[in-house]
């Protein structure tokens, strides 16, 4: 399988690249990357035409697009094993691969959970035969995600997790989350914790504020996820383990994250979802349990920090906590309906909204979707470095999309986003040289 | 005549010409029950079905009483909170109720925005009788209905609502209501039951009640559910009277003519004492009655929509 993807703006920035260039892919690799720019570059062969001479070869026009590394997501449910009605690796690989992505991280929390080597097997294996992208399993830090004893860390990354978290049920014992740090400092690999101080959060439904009360709703603060994030960078400072800290909300944790961050003392990373960066706590004002997300949606003022704690660098990563459920799930009462939207396949858009409005550049925007995560969770990849595996996504900037959930890939269907507007679209992806056409 | 929606879901969604033609409707209703023969032919013929999540007596009764005062048919159906987590959908029950011919449903239920929910989906008209900790609203109607009776006039007077603000959707209903009419309001309440950020919707907030009470024309009582104290909302119901229990002595804060009013059932002791609660100032056995004309009010204007 060979492919030449021709006369797009390659976005790179491990190599330091933001031009038009063509890209040869052979043997699900990148071959070459040649740019179309300089003088010498015009000397040379067009490189389409003698591809177009050479039998085999798929010619991909990006004229007008931009050519990226393929998007990471550090935090997706896959819910297979267990839930298979909400997704399955099939559908949330065919999600992601829809929406940019050529490798994502799943969560632990299936049933049984991913806290041992044959459940991280299991997954790998399915996705072998059935994924449309890279999975990359995140193995629980308590067995049975109970918060109780540690799980066989060692043997779950040989069996190949990249990272360990609870994702979904914090760790509540602060002894249990040091002895977590200190002990995946074994493995070099991170913690990624899920900061919700469960107490405090109250069992809430959405933001606890004037809204809450109004709706009737019981509301969690936001400093039930602060005091988690200043919890843990204390116990990342204390152990030197490597803390990432998931779907981050709140402008106070943005600050926390900040702090530690200046102080150098700390290894620590963030990510945030789109959701947190595109929409407020008003999404649940009519009850709507799509809105229905876990830590909620906050205020605008948190999305604001949200905003500029991408611009300025605070938060390394976007990713998705795609969450899919069943349709009958999230139809009913609020307060009975699980947490959780549907993100892949509005993420790379959602983002681009970002761009539009200055919030990042594309090259930014290529370093929180893809070469962040990649070095997060070491998978080498985030880049179209020769050599490199061929897993790139072509975006088209000037083709609009109209998000309707009854066309997602996804089982899931549960997004705030039905209806919106999005500035740009995913229309190839490539997976190790195999090469996804949306219509 | 009739109100501009199919549904009564809240306070919030009414606007003040809503709520006064509700109130004149079920002045004249409340003529009627002052007659021999209380029933009037007007709804013949519908149905009315209450689908109550939640146990309840006064509500429910209330409801059904003012349905057939109206010549309605009337169905009971409680289902039980435990069926709600394992058994048929919400949905799919709301539309067994409408298959079966309902006209107007009349939904309690432990969770807040269940009515919101299942107004859109049905094309009978939906009444809400208390969601979670969202509203009551026929509560707030007939409240205002007895505040306006009264006193005769709702505009200026200083309302103050006690108790677990927090929890009470009688509250939430009453604040929105009497800020709509233009009265003014102070809750008064432990501050782990009455959250600070209703104080955006310009309302007074007191911990103290003899501060609170001074000068009150209206104080609203609320039931406190004793649950609470075991999730550590008070220390005990002892302390609580002692902080926040109407008493003899506090009356004497507010204004002579001051009317006590509570939704019921009432704990005796605990956020009222008895010779307050059977005095003088006390108007809870006439917010029972003015109940059943504002619902009867409520039911026949939904009625007038659905034409």
């Amino acid at each position: 399988m060979k492919a030449l993807v021709q006369n797009g703006r390659l976005i790179d920035p491990l190599q330091g690249i933001d031009e038009i260039c063509d890209i040869h892919i052979e043997g699900g690799r990148i071959q070459e990357v040649r740019k179309r720019g300089g003088a010498e570059a015009r000397k040379k062969k067009n490189p389409a035409v003698r591809a177009a001479r050479l039998p085999g070869y798929q010619v991909i026009d990006a004229t007008g697009m931009y050519v990226v590394p393929g998007l990471i997501d550090l935090h997706v449910h896959l819910r297979e094993p267990g839930f298979e009605h909400k997704e399955t690796i099939k559908t949330g690989t065919g999600a992601a691969a829809r929406g940019g992505f050529t490798s994502v991280c799943c969560m632990p929390n299936t049933r049984p959970v991913n806290d041992n080597a044959s459940v991280t097997e299991f997954i790998l294996s399915k996705a072998r035969v059935e994924g449309s992208c890279s999975v990359l399993p995140i193995g629980a830090i308590t067995k049975g995600q109970k918060g109780e004893e540690l799980a066989e860390f060692s043997l779950m990354r040989e069996a190949g997790c990249v990272a360990f978290s609870d994702d979904g049920r914090p760790v509540m014992d602060s002894l249990l989350m040091r002895r977590a740090l200190e002990y995946s400092r074994v493995h070099d690999l991170p913690v990624i914790s899920h900061c919700e101080d469960l107490a405090l959060a109250a069992s809430g439904v959405m933001n606890e504020g004037l809204l809450s009360v109004t709706l009737g709703l019981r509301g969690t603060p936001a400093q039930a996820e602060e005091i988690m994030v200043a919890r843990d960078i204390s116990l990342a400072e204390l152990t030197g383990g490597r803390l990432h800290i998931a779907h981050v909300s709140t402008a106070g944790s943005v600050e926390i994250i900040r702090a530690a961050k200046r102080r150098g003392i700390a290894d620590v990373t963030a990510e945030t979802c789109p959701h947190y960066f595109s929409i407020t706590e008003e999404a649940v004002r009519e009850y709507d349990a799509n809105a229905k997300v876990n830590p909620p949606l906050r205020r605008q003022s948190d999305v604001e920090a949200i905003r500029e704690g991408l611009r300025d660098g605070v938060i390394d990563a976007i990713a998705t906590d795609h969450a899919p459920h069943h349709r009958d799930e999230k139809e009913g009462e609020f307060d009975l309906a699980p947490s959780g939207i549907s993100g892949l396949e509005t993420a790379v858009g959602l983002a681009m909204r970002l761009v539009a409005d200055g919030v990042l550049s594309m090259t930014m925007l290529v370093e929180k979707m893809a070469v962040n995560p990649a070095r997060i969770v070491g998978n080498g990849g985030g880049t179209l470095k020769p050599g490199a595996d061929a897993d790139l996504v072509i975006i088209d900037p000037r083709r609009e999309y109209r998000v309707d959930a009854g066309d997602f890939a996804s089982k899931g269907r549960n997004t705030p986003f039905g209806g919106w507007l999005l500035p740009a679209v995913p229309v190839v992806t490539i997976w190790k040289g195999k090469v996804y056409t949306w219509e | 005549m009739g109100l501009k929606t199919k549904d009564l879901v809240g306070i919030k969604g009414l606007d003040r010409d809503d709520i006064e033609l509700i109130l004149e409707t079920a002045s004249g209703f409340k003529d009627i029950l002052g007659r021999d023969i209380k029933k009037v032919p007007a709804l013949r013929g519908r149905t009315t079905v209450n689908l109550f999540y939640e146990p309840s007596t006064r509500t429910r009764t209330s409801f059904e009483l003012a349905a057939k005062r109206l010549s309605t048919d009337v169905i009971n159906i409680s289902v039980s909170t435990s069926s709600i987590v394992k058994g048929e959908t919400l949905q799919d029950t709301a539309l067994t109720v409408q298959a079966l011919g309902a006209d107007f449903i009349i939904v309690r239920h432990a969770c807040s925005g269940v009515p919101h929910f299942l107004a859109p989906r049905l094309k009978a008209s939906v009444v809400n009788a208390g969601d979670g900790t969202n509203e009551h609203p026929t509560q707030a109607l007939l409240d205002l209905f007895t505040i306006r009776e009264k006193r005769g006039k709702i505009e200026g007077l200083d309302v103050v609502i006690v108790g677990d603000i927090l929890h009470s959707r009688v509250a939430k209903s009453n604040i929105y209501a009497l800020k709509k009419l233009g009265a003014r309001v102070r809750l008064i309440g432990p501050p782990t039951l009455v959250p600070p950020a209703l104080g955006e919707l310009g309302v007074e907030i007191f911990s103290d009640m003899d501060r609170g009470l001074e000068d009150a024309d209206i104080i609203m009582m609320l039931r406190i559910q004793m649950e609470r104290q075991d999730k550590g909302f008070f220390p005990s119901t002892v302390e609580y009277f002692r902080n926040w229990g109407l008493t003899k002595r506090r009356m004497g804060r507010a204004k002579k003519n001051a009317v006590v009013m509570h939704p019921g059932p009432m704990n005796r002791g605990v956020e009222i004492a008895s010779d307050v609660a059977d005095g003088k100032h006390s108007v809870i056995l006439d917010q029972v009655t003015n109940g059943l004309a504002v619902r009867m009010a409520v039911l026949y204007l939904l009625g007038g929509v659905r034409g």
